[in-house]
């Protein structure tokens, strides 16, 4: 039977489509609460990630808007979780990137979608129409919402990055900018006693992928099903 | 005034302001577009007459690639890759002041890129 | 008089009302341009409360609209012939009752401006998409009925065919506008509040006595004779209706409280207890059959619905934070601008069905009942 070239090329770029796609990565972080905990003050991953990424300070704390930042443990996991050990210790919090993520099954424009590649729970602050449903969904209260202007509570503004307009909803991207450029998630950069482990969670070799086999790990809400890919370790 | 003469009055009212465009411009030509061109860069990432007419598609299409599927990188015409970026790629040779915003009044268009993306040369 | 002079001209009265809808309707327009250009920080939501005011009277007034099956059905399917003064007025009720609560998601959006997303970029997983689609092919279904059965009204001729086939589809397409607006709810595992299958049942009971009671108000507001057994039924819709709502409510509290989940019991605030125990009142009221329980069935279910509902579901948070929701003077000045095109709606349409219906009772009298589509009965009319 012939084929012509054009066809038989055809046929290789889609076998190679289906069958020679890198495998996903799974991004995922592992945060050590003992080494976050020697510093119990420390706000450096929320800082160094706000003003990377143009996020306001706003002073009203009903409409603050923040990526990343401290709870008690009890507000992190549940008031009944904590023992007398880590009872008022400060947990930092962002964007879990789920498995299955709620905000990216209720947004009605795609305005949020898990992507393939890596597994980061993206956000198009063009295409939100500030519904804020998504906020709703978020089984742990990582969005953020622009209830006005942000850039007046700006300080200063970084120009590598843009800052968005009032009436999107925005939240960690697990600096999906730096990760193209094969760096770091900023947090993760900067945190001094290194608590916080970034990296390819399906990737059997990766730092992180061994710390989550060599110790015990725990989510927030896991029974909930959202499947949650920022672990703690203690 | 009759109803005759108050009709006519308005109507002739009514028409002289809708047509003030034309006749105004044929009046003479309109105030010159004073653009500020990049200096020692003569091409752009795409041919110029293209980038007149669709830029906005452009920049759109841009927008797609690197926020929806990742991309990142494309191909200049003559040659260079290039970084698809309002802020890195267009606003390294273009002002936005002294050319953005120029043919933008003069046209009376008000693109919404400003809010968010940043102008390099007046961060706030 | 034309019908729309009929809508136009009244007593003094009558312009003073209008006036005053105007007045609102102005107003709100002005504070909602403020909150388009400064954003919704002018309202009381917060990050905490992501919805309040603007989303529950959306909720509850989807349930308006989606209770004109309570008349419709009964009078077509199982020729309840008592409900032929106010089918049509049910329909007009719930095309401006959809108006109402699609005004009311345009103000709560942070970016109006950006709607048609929702259906150039369709979101199959998503409610809010299928909401959308559910609410305004029903707003047409109404429409296109009620246009039909008022021109038949004007015209003395019995309304085309068609509207049949409509009036048919228009019957589970409003069970399930509610349904899908209690699916936005329920389907959320980071609110326990909500998440409980008796979500759609109890909007469904809760819609179907807020309609009819809002029904009998407005007949009576307008004067209008819908006739003893007519009123006798939409009470009994009404309070059975009211009665499954209570009920359900009430074994949402058991589940709560017996099961005793920290968590879940929390979102019970003083609130939630209020506006329960005025529903029981209402309830009883009902059942004792007093003058006053349309007025205080709506009014319950305004306020449990329409007010409690949403930010209840918000407080506490996922981190346990009680954050208060308390509605801004711009908030509530909105929610009552679109009050009150809802009224301006309601005012202008039931003005014209009725006028039609009384010239159309001068002329014809005795076989009212041949205005509407033929319904299916092996009874002789």
């Amino acid at each position: 039977m012939k084929i012509t070239r054009k066809a038989f090329l055809a046929l290789l770029a889609a076998a190679t489509r289906a069958f020679g796609r890198p495998r996903p990565r799974r991004m995922a972080m592992a945060i050590d609460l003992a080494k976050c905990w020697k510093d119990r003050g420390c706000t450096r991953c929320a800082q160094a990630c706000h003003a990377a990424h143009n996020v306001p300070r706003i002073p009203d704390p009903r409409r603050e808007i923040k990526w990343i930042w401290k709870e008690r443990f009890e507000n992190a996991f549940g008031e009944e979780s904590a023992g007398p050990a880590v009872a008022g210790a400060p947990v930092p919090l962002l964007c879990n990137h789920c498995e299955h993520p709620p905000c990216v099954k209720v947004c009605p424009t795609g305005a949020t979608w898990k992507r393939e590649s890596d597994g980061l729970v993206m956000m198009d602050e063009h295409r939100c129409i500030g519904c804020r449903y998504c906020m709703a969904a978020c089984p742990y209260g990582s969005r953020s919402f622009n209830w006005s202007d942000p850039r007046p509570f700006l300080r200063a503004i970084d120009p590598a990055y843009p800052t968005r307009a009032r009436g999107v909803v925005e939240k960690c991207t697990f600096c999906s900018e730096r990760l193209a450029r094969g760096a770091q998630p900023a947090c993760v950069e900067v945190c001094p006693p290194k608590a916080m482990v970034f990296g390819d969670a399906a990737d059997p070799s990766s730092a992180v992928a061994q710390l989550l086999r060599a110790r015990y790990s725990f989510r927030r809400k896991p029974g909930l099903g959202a499947g949650p890919n920022v672990f703690y370790l203690l | 005034m009759s109803e005759r003469a108050i009709i006519a009055a308005s109507l002739a009212l009514f028409l002289a302001g809708a047509s003030f465009p034309f006749w105004r411009n044929a009046a003479g030509p309109p105030r010159p577009l004073d653009l500020r061109l990049p200096q020692g860069h003569r091409e752009c990432v795409a041919p110029i007459a293209y980038m007149r007419t669709s830029h906005g598609d452009l920049l759109e299409d841009w927008r797609d690639r690197v926020v929806r599927s990742g991309q990142h990188v494309f191909t200049a015409p003559d040659g260079s890759v290039r970084e698809m970026s309002l802020v890195r790629t267009c606003l390294d040779c273009h002002e936005k002041a002294g050319f953005c915003d120029r043919c933008h009044q003069y046209v009376a268009v008000a693109p919404d890129c400003w809010s968010c993306h940043v102008d390099p040369r007046s961060p706030r | 008089m034309t019908i729309l002079a009929k809508a136009i001209r009244g007593s003094p009265a009558y312009r003073w009302w209008m006036a005053a809808l105007a007045a609102a309707i102005v107003s709100g327009v002005v504070l909602w341009v403020r909150q388009w250009n400064q954003g919704l920080v002018l309202t009381g939501m917060s990050r905490d409360v992501a919805w309040g005011l603007y989303v529950g009277q959306f909720t509850f007034f989807v349930g308006v609209a989606a209770s004109a099956v309570t008349v419709v059905l009964p009078y077509y399917l199982h020729a309840w012939k008592a409900f032929h003064r106010v089918v049509i007025l049910g329909e007009l009720l719930a095309i401006a009752s959809i108006v109402v609560s699609l005004l009311f998601i345009v103000v709560d959006m942070g970016r109006p401006d950006r709607l048609l997303n929702v259906l150039l970029y369709p979101s199959p997983s998503s409610l809010m998409f299928w909401d959308m689609l559910a609410l305004t092919g029903y707003l047409a279904l109404n429409a296109m009925l009620a246009r039909a059965a008022l021109a038949a009204e004007i015209d003395g001729a019995p309304p085309a065919a068609w509207t049949r086939a409509i009036m048919l589809i228009s019957i589970p397409w409003a069970v399930s506008i509610h349904t899908v607006t209690a699916f936005l709810y329920a389907g959320l595992a980071g609110r326990p509040f909500w998440l409980t299958a008796v979500m759609a049942p109890r909007f469904l009971a809760s819609a179907f006595a807020a309609g009819p009671a809002l029904l009998i108000l407005l007949c009576r507001a307008f004067r209008y004779d819908a006739g003893e057994e007519a009123l006798r039924k939409l009470r009994l819709v009404m309070t059975c209706a009211m009665t499954a709502n209570v009920f359900l409510a009430l074994m949402e509290v058991f589940t709560v409280f017996y099961s005793g989940i920290p968590e879940h019991a929390a979102h019970y605030s003083p609130w939630t207890w209020l506006s329960g125990g005025f529903a029981a009142v209402a309830l009883a009221m009902a059942l004792g059959r007093s003058r006053y329980a349309p007025a205080a069935v709506f009014a319950s279910l305004l306020i449990d619905k329409g007010v409690v509902l949403i930010p209840a579901g918000f407080i506490p948070s996922p981190a346990g934070a009680m954050t208060p929701y308390i509605p801004t003077a711009v908030e509530l000045g909105i929610v009552l601008a679109i009050w009150s095109v809802g009224a301006l709606l309601v005012t202008v349409l039931f003005r014209i069905a009725i006028a039609a219906r009384e010239a159309e009772a001068g002329g014809r009298a005795a076989r009212p009942e041949l205005t509407f589509p033929r319904r299916i009965t092996m009874d002789k009319v």
